[in-house]
């Protein structure tokens, strides 16, 4: 299957967001994901089925206090 | 300073961008004894690990997620609701840009964005340009305060239209007003605050300052000298001296 990951189109080869994260490594505490815009809460990333083409945003925090 | 119903007994807000380490960010947050600090949503890089970046801010710190960065009302609200999901917080610090040279904001943008964030619960503190009939559009929308720029971000040039703060504090004397953007060095806050703000919100001033921990120091001064000032009630400018002394009494 294949998905759009912050814009990046990747080959994956998991079912739900929940396997996306953990195959992308990333840390889980403090990020926000979103599904084809919009978003999905954290607790329901186990049960969010992937499908092709799906785009995926996966956002963090960063230093900035204006644009 | 007052926020929907929140009471904090700083009148800064500082922003956490263009610091040269993270040491130092949290060393200028310390000294500023602001309570609140803005960061930014951005995509997560996939291709290394990242250091967890609130990780540098103190517990104690309500952070105030801002839009930064977005130049329509529809990415503002989908980086509003990322947001208040990974943070669960309700507030933020609205950003709709229209221009990428001076950073203004898009006033149209921003109040249809406030208007769905409002409805959607949001605590929405709108960044705009310092207008009057948008500051009444904003709160007449349900924001929670109002954010008139000074100047435009990162210039440094002070309170460019004193009188339009002026005009804004007098015409909406209940409203929490923020100036947020354009303020340089210490006496630009000082004045934002003599001319009625409840607060400053500014980051470049701080962090790209030679010393960022000394100016905090004196932003959180100035904007307690300003706010004094603005409560004691200045006396009237005249263009003629007015002698302090007894006129009677001297010696011939």
């Amino acid at each position: 299957m294949k998905v759009f990951v912050n814009g990046e189109l990747r080959e994956v080869k998991i079912s739900t967001l929940a396997e996306l994260i953990t195959e992308l490594d990333l840390p889980v505490a403090r990020i926000a994901i979103e599904l084809n815009r919009e978003v999905v809460r954290r607790s329901d990333w186990d049960s969010t089925m992937l499908k092709d083409e799906d785009r995926i945003e996966i956002v963090h925090f960063v230093g900035g206090g204006k644009n | 300073m007052i926020i929907a119903g929140r009471q904090f007994s700083s009148r800064l807000i500082i922003g956490t961008g263009k610091y040269r380490s993270y040491e130092q960010m949290r060393s200028a947050h310390e000294a500023s004894g602001a309570e609140m600090v803005t960061v930014a949503v951005r995509r997560v890089p996939l291709d290394r690990s990242s250091e967890s970046f609130l990780d540098y801010l103190s517990p104690s710190l309500q952070i105030l997620p801002n839009t930064a960065g977005c130049y329509t009302a529809e990415d503002a609200v989908r980086t509003a609701r990322l947001a208040r999901e990974a943070l669960q917080t309700d507030l933020l610090k609205l950003e709709v840009i229209g221009d990428q040279t001076t950073l203004f904001p898009d006033n149209e943008q921003t109040l249809e964005a406030a208007r769905i964030l409002v409805k959607e619960g949001f605590v929405v503190l709108p960044y705009f340009n310092d207008d009057l009939i948008m500051a009444k559009k904003l709160l007449d929308a349900g924001c929670a305060a109002i954010m008139p720029l000074a100047a435009p971000i990162g210039s440094g040039l002070g309170v460019q239209n004193p009188a339009n703060l002026r005009i804004m504090r007098e015409q909406l004397p209940d409203a929490t007003m923020i100036v947020d953007a354009g303020v340089g060095t210490a006496s630009d806050a000082a004045i934002a605050m003599e001319l009625g703000a409840d607060g400053v919100l500014m980051n470049t001033a701080i962090a790209e300052s030679e010393d960022p921990a000394k100016m905090a120091t004196a932003m959180k001064l100035a904007i307690e000298a300003g706010r004094l000032a603005y409560e004691a009630g200045r006396m009237p400018k005249r263009l003629y001296a007015s002698a302090s002394s007894p006129l009677s009494g001297v010696i011939k």
